[in-house]
This record gives C-alpha cells, structure tokens and sequence, in this order.
C-alpha cells in the first residue's frame, strides 16, 4: 500500500533550503507538490553551513544572484510570518597584497554598478569595524567592506520555508528515500521511494551532495564532486564584533553568532573529494593557528565543538540549475559549492518562474548544466572554507 | 514535575518547551537540536539529551532504543584556541 502522495505535479528530492523554498513557492503559485527527504530538513549542507549572506563576488552573474537574494531575504520574515533570524553586520574581505588589492578593486568596481554598497578599507578602517583584529597577525593592507552582507538563520529559515509550503497544501514526507526514477520516451514518469511511488511528470533534484547519485539514476552524469568541510564553534562570549571576516587567500571564515559564540571554517590542506564526514585534528589546528593570527585576543576563548558538512562542487563553483536536455522534466538544483544557502532565495525564485510560466531569462541558461559542453568556463574566484 | 522543569540548562530549555517542539513535530533529537539548540552549549548535551530522550520516548511511544542520540562531536572537553594552536609538544 502507499504510505505516500500518489500523484503530484512537482517532486523534490531534497529537504534543504533549496528544496523548502521551491516546495513552499511552487505550492503557492497552485501547483501540487510533493517533498521527499532522506533524513530530517536541513540534515545536509544547510544545517551545517556558516550561514552567512555575501553580495561581494568576482562574477557578475554571482554578484547579481547574490543581490537579488539579499532583497528577498530581507523581506521574507514579513512573508513567511516566521522569524529567520536575519541580522546585517557586514563582510569583511582581507586584502594582502597588490595583487589582491587589483582583484578587489576589480570586484567593487563590478559590484558597484550592480548598485551594491561596497567599499575598499584601510587598516585603520578595519579595525574601527572590527577591533579585535590585529592587522600584522593577519597580513592585511587593506579589505573591502559591505554593511549589508550578513547571517541569517538556516535552520528557522528551512523550518518557516517548510511550514509556509504546508500550509499551502505542498507534502513534505521525511526519512523517506528515492530508490528509482522512472522514465518513459526520454520523460520523467515516477519517482519510487521506500514508502511507494509517485507519478509526476516535473523532478527536482536538489539533493545536495547526493544530487549526483540521484542524477545517476536516470543516466544524467553531473560533474559535481562532494568535498567534506569543516567548522568549529567556541563557548559564549560577550557581543565583540558583527561583520563575518573572510580571506580568500587562507580560506578562512569566521564571525560571532547571536547567542555570543565564535563561529568559523577553513580549508584542511590537500583535502581530497568523497564522502567523508569524519572531523579532523588538522582543521582545529590550521583553524586554530589562523584564528588566533587574525585575532590574538581570542586564544583563551575554548572551543566547544568541531562538525563536518559536504561542500557540492562543481567545475567553474558555480550551481547548476534548470532541465536537463536529454531528460524532459528532469530539473537540477545542486552543484552550489558552498554557496547554496545565500544564492536560494534567487536560484529558486528563477526555478519557480521557469516551472509556472516557462520563463528562462539569460541568468538561467547561463547556470544550465550544457555550459560544461565544450565552451570555456568562467571561474568563480571568491571562495573560502 | 513543574513545566519550569529545566531539561538542558546549557541552553535554559524547559521540559514544556520540549514538549511544545516535539508536538510541532520535531520528532528526532537531532530535530530537537536544530529547532531548539538543545544539547548545543558548553556541556555538549551531557545532561539533557538523556533527559529529553525520555521526554521523547513518552510523547512518541517508542523504546529508548529507538530513538537515535545525535552524533558525538570533538573536542571531548572545551580546549582554548590558544591551546589547539600552540605547537608545544
């Protein structure tokens, strides 16, 4: 017997962020929707990110994603009813040196004609926004500054993306896991999980690091490789700073949390792609070193916990979103490289319109998985952790 | 037992709170964790994800043994950055 929705116009594969936001916005705009998801919402990349939201990237189509979903997070505790826990204290962009400093500029300049606030600092300007850091330890001269980059909460705002797509009538079934995909004609037919099957004509694969085992089914192969990051979190501490700090040169993030801890990541050397999820000794002491270089003050503070996460990624670092060629109705929403939770708000409001009217701006087509065919890819270079 | 019975003092939940999530349906400890940051303080869960375990097994009617304690994580104990970082041997 079925223990499952029989029928529906859209299936998702995938509780993340990306998911709920699809399962909430189409179900909103009529269609019937069905989410299956292999463990609780937000158990992958979503519930272990940074959670930050960064405006500032080298690509314009980045950059303008990024944006665009800055705006709609800023209006979606209004929307949903639901608090996300957005709050704005800026990121900071470590410069270290001319050649860096030409690549910064490179990207305000980009930046600012999308109508992005966004300045290059001085030392003496980092440190009035962030005081703990010491200059000399972290090799700076200078950063770019964005008051409007910032946090928002993954875990409330998957949550209130899950609720407000139930209340519009979308399924949402979890610890239940696709085990085949049928198709017919080069079509997608229905989609099996273990607790039954259900037909539809419309998949959206937004599995996340599993997106390409779920591609694998059907025979689509995606150049998507898993990577396992890492982030470690400290005690509480009294309000010190807001901005998030990042360098792009060491791969180091970190800013304080609401609740007062310390919340950071760092690429371990040599890191290798696979389905790893063990913690590493190597991260807390890179982490740790790093840390403590940027911000000297903070070597007493103790570290309370270390987790692992998978960064999806793909060959240019950029995701892969829209149908797929050979597959009609076989959608893709992954591959985002560590950039999946900021970019949603953007990525799903463009898989909606193209879902529900059938519109495909350039945007989109630039993110179609046929841009890996023999063309020359434009590499996103504003990366950490 | 009052509703102002303390299950993670980490984090200041009370066995009402927890009741309240696992009604919304927050049905796992690690749905627990992520709603609520049960477990998530300097302790590391030592004391209440035992406690809301058996809140949870109540509520649900299922066995201790069915319910799943969220994954372990490092460091054992708080260790100070300052001490993760030094290369003293």
């Amino acid at each position: 017997m079925n223990k499952i929705e029989p029928k529906a116009d859209v299936v998702i594969i995938g509780g993340g962020v990306n998911g709920c936001s699809l399962a909430y916005q189409l179900a909103k705009k009529g269609k019937k929707v069905v989410l299956v998801e292999k463990s609780y919402l937000c158990s992958g990349a979503t519930g272990r990110c940074g959670a930050g939201i960064r405006q500032q990237w080298s690509t314009k189509e980045n950059a303008e994603l990024a944006i665009k979903s800055v705006k709609i997070f800023e209006g979606l505790e209004k929307e949903l009813g639901q608090d996300i826990g957005l709050r704005q204290g800026g990121y900071l962009i470590a410069v270290h040196d001319k050649k860096d400093m030409m690549q910064a500029q490179k990207n305000v300049k980009m930046q600012k004609s999308l109508g992005l606030d966004v300045s290059v600092l001085t030392p003496d300007e980092i440190v009035k926004i962030v005081p703990i850091l010491d200059i000399k330890g972290m090799k700076a001269i200078g950063a770019t500054f964005c008051p409007t980059d910032g946090h928002v909460d993954p875990f409330k705002t998957t949550h209130a993306y899950a609720k407000a797509a139930q209340k519009n009538g979308a399924k949402l079934y979890k610890f239940t896991s696709v085990t085949d995909i049928k198709t017919n004609n080069k079509r997608i037919l229905s989609v099996i999980t273990d607790k039954g099957e259900i037909k539809t004509n419309i998949l959206i694969n937004a599995a996340g690091a599993w997106s390409k085992k779920i591609a694998e089914i059907v025979g689509v192969k995606l150049p998507n490789k898993p990577f396992r990051k890492e982030i470690l979190v400290t005690e509480r501490v009294k309000p010190i700073f807001k901005a998030m700090v990042i360098s792009f040169k060491d791969g180091i993030y970190f800013s304080q949390q609401d609740e007062g801890q310390i919340l950071g990541g760092i690429p371990i050397p040599n890191e290798k792609s696979g389905y790893l999820t063990v913690p590493t000794f190597d991260f807390l002491y890179h982490m740790s070193k790093t840390l403590t270089r940027y911000a000297p003050n903070l070597k007493h503070v103790n570290v309370i916990r270390q987790w692992t996460g998978y960064y999806d990624v793909t060959p240019d670092a950029r995701p892969i979103i829209g149908e797929i060629d050979k597959i009609k109705g076989f959608i893709q929403c992954n591959g985002f490289s560590g950039h999946g939770f900021m970019l949603s708000p953007m990525v799903t409001k463009l898989l909606t319109d193209y879902i529900v009217e059938g519109k495909s701006p350039d945007i989109l087509e630039s993110l179609n998985l046929r841009r890996f065919k023999g063309k020359k890819i434009v590499k996103e270079v504003s990366v950490v952790g | 037992m009052s509703d102002k019975t303390f299950i993670c003092r980490c984090e200041d939940l009370t066995i009402d709170e927890i009741e309240q999530a696992i009604d919304e349906g927050y049905t796992t400890l690690e749905e627990l964790k992520c709603r609520l940051r049960l477990g998530m303080g300097p302790c590391q869960g030592r004391g209440c994800l035992s406690l809301a375990r058996r809140v949870l097994c109540e509520k649900t009617d299922k066995s201790t043994n069915e319910i799943l304690v969220p994954t372990s994580r490092p460091p054992e104990v708080p260790v100070s950055l300052g001490t993760l970082a030094s290369d003293e041997k």
